[in-house]
């Protein structure tokens, strides 16, 4: 394929999900503690998005390309480049604001769609909107949409686990739905906007080469990244809280199979 | 004064599932609750007659809908038109649809088409003050928030497990339908049909009573320093046949089978749990051969009553994460666990 596919793949960063996080009330509503220093990862959907989107360009070839539209603190971005530049070639686009998850998703959307149509050359008759079904912060599920309403995408699909590209053009997609079951449909043209679940893709290995690429676009990236005021205007946050989580666990030790076996059957049965 | 709209889309039979019939016991509670409130309905789907007839007693002063071949399958385009002249036509400010798949897609669309804001995965709402509070879950799971907005409409999506199912009268109900004609632009989506997981058993079964979760132990090598996936395999599927329980997995299990080790055959993404997977509700779970990690463990948000079975004392789930932990081999322990389940 001489044209090639122009996908963006919408994600920024999330505290590592091995991290305790606690909630704190800041003067521009709720927070998290430390939260400038907390370890971040990119948010663990998007990166299937990215994982995804990397290999449709290559096995496409052509003139594919991929972007990264990343929306978060400018010194923590530049920190998660590092490792997420080997993973996959991409293009960064950096936007410097909060990736709180207390952000209301159409002002993130709004943001991001906004640098999205700023992105010089973009084709959107050979358009791919990718980002994560939701995100590990918000969990809204809702900003891929609202990205795809802003750019005029009215083929969207939300949990995808496939995209395929069929013999005759059209493109078949398999989304998550009710009961563990795929819905699968086919769509005739792009522009088509993707929110993926997983994929089938395991992570890719560090590639010290496509690291060395990516960077050299990746820093002046960061440098020029415009900043953008990111919030939740109209919202009131009544409370925030971490849940009564911590159970009191009985340690069941040194105790005979069939006394376990019949403890857990009453429990079942209870 | 506010207008809530309950909005629900019929099933391939013409009924309404079960999260939406308990979306409509949360719609027809707050409209109870918020002084002055108009309570109105609106169906999508192929011909909803048939399933607004059995909801004839929800206390809805108007049923609204959209319906026609162009509306039987869950399609984003022709999804958010018809929801949106829906809402329009209701003049809504409160919008209250259940989570499915459907809506999840379509909804925050609509919500951009109208000018209004969503908020998803809701799991309460507070009337105290005399104006909606909603309560949603951040990171994960990690953290409630009760909160609320000024601006109108606005669309929210509830999550199932938290409300009673409604129970429902069959009447009749008069039908006002907005007549809508889909373009052929918003057709360049087909919806081929429904297709299972490739592996070969069908194990998630959102409304068991119970979650069993299997962890990568299952196919770790075991005391006699061997593999013993053929066992695990025989085990697992063998308990979930005797207690009908709805299988889930850790991440690391499910992927070993994109990392190409030997796998167990009945998993996919799809039976994750956690950070990345699911956040499923079942009353109880029990976990087996799984460390019990935080990442694991935040999609255990909504499991009451937990127990694990694991060889390390030290585990995740030994952390105030589980109620009881059986330091044992869950080998031995499930195989007796089936047997005692089929015994008569
Ligand atoms: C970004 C990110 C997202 C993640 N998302 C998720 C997610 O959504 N879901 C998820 O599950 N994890 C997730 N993880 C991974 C998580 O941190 C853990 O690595 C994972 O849950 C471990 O899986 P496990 O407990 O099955 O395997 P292991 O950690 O390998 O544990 C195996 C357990 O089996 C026990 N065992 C072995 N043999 C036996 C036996 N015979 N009887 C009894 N016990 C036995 C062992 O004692 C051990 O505790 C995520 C991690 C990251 C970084």
């Amino acid at each position: 394929m001489a044209q090639g596919f122009h996908i963006v793949v919408c994600g920024s960063l999330v505290p590592d999900p091995l991290q305790t996080l606690e909630p704190i009330q800041s003067p521009t509503g709720p927070a998290l503690k430390n939260e400038m220093m907390l370890p971040a990862v990119l948010d663990p959907w998007a990166a299937h998005a990215l994982y995804e989107a990397a290999n449709l360009a290559k096995k496409t070839g052509g003139d594919s390309k991929v972007w990264l539209v990343s929306l978060g603190p400018k010194a923590k971005l530049q920190q998660l480049m590092m490792t997420m530049a080997q993973k996959a070639a991409f293009e960064l686009v950096a936007i410097d604001g909060s990736s709180s998850g207390f952000t209301d998703s159409a002002e993130v959307a709004q943001t991001l769609a906004g640098a999205i149509e700023k992105i010089p050359g973009l084709d959107k008759s050979r358009l791919l909107v990718f980002g994560g079904c939701s995100s590990a912060s918000r969990d809204a599920g809702a900003t891929i949409q609202l990205i795809g309403e802003h750019l005029g995408i009215t083929d969207q699909f939300l949990a995808v686990d496939e995209f395929t590209v069929q013999n005759d053009g059209s493109f078949k997609i398999l989304e998550r739905v009710e009961a563990g079951q795929y819905q699968v449909s086919v769509c005739s043209a792009l522009p088509i906007a993707i929110g993926w679940a997983t994929g089938n893709l395991p992570e890719p290995p560090n590639n010290p080469q496509i690291g060395m690429v990516n960077m050299r676009t990746i820093m002046p990236a960061l440098q020029k990244a415009q900043a953008a005021k990111v919030g939740a205007e109209g919202v009131t946050f009544a409370s925030v809280k971490l849940p009564q989580q911590q159970r009191q666990t009985k340690i069941v030790k040194d105790v005979p199979v069939d006394e376990i076996a019949r403890d857990i059957v009453e429990w079942i049965k209870s | 004064m506010e207008t809530i709209l309950y909005i629900a889309h019929t099933e391939s039979n013409g009924s309404l599932s079960k999260a939406s019939m308990e979306t409509l016991t949360a719609a027809s509670d707050l409209a109870k609750k918020l002084a002055g409130a108009t309570f109105v309905a609106g169906l999508i789907g192929e011909n909803v007659q048939s399933a607004v007839n059995a909801v004839s007693n929800c206390g809805a002063s108007k049923f609204y809908a959209v319906e026609g071949a162009d509306f039987g399958s869950s399609r984003y385009a022709s999804d958010v038109a018809a929801l949106e002249i829906l809402i329009r036509t209701a003049n809504a400010t409160i919008v209250l649809a259940s989570s499915t798949s459907r809506f999840c897609r379509a909804m925050p669309g609509v919500a951009y088409r109208l000018k209004g804001l969503i908020d998803t995965h809701v799991s309460g709402f507070e009337t105290g003050s005399g104006k909606l509070e909603i309560q949603r879950w951040y990171y994960r799971q990690r953290m409630v928030a009760s909160m609320s907005r000024t601006q109108r409409p606005w669309l929210l999506l509830v999550d199932s497990g938290i409300y009673p199912a409604f129970q429902a009268q069959t009447g009749s109900a008069t039908l006002q339908k907005i007549d809508m004609k889909l373009d052929e632009s918003k057709k360049k989506t087909k919806v081929v049909g429904l297709q299972a997981p490739q592996t070969t058993a069908q194990t998630i079964r959102p409304d068991a009573a119970l979650l069993f979760v299997a962890g990568a132990g299952w196919t770790k090598k075991q005391a006699d320093g061997q593999i013993h996936i053929k066992d695990a395999e025989r085990i697992i599927l063998d308990f979930l046949n005797s207690s009908n329980a709805s299988l889930g997995s850790s991440k690391s299990l499910v992927d070993q089978g994109s990392e190409g080790e030997e796998v167990l055959p009945f998993l996919s993404h799809l039976n994750q749990v956690g950070q990345t997977g699911s956040t499923p509700r079942h009353p109880k779970g029990l976990a087996a051969c799984c460390h019990g990690e935080e990442p694991h463990t935040v999609g255990w948000r909504f499991i009451n009553e937990r127990r694990a079975v694991n060889l390390d004392p030290n585990c995740g789930w030994a952390q105030g994460k589980a109620d009881v932990l059986y330091v044992a081999d869950a080998f031995q322990v499930m195989t007796k666990v089936t047997e005692l389940l089929t015994k008569k």
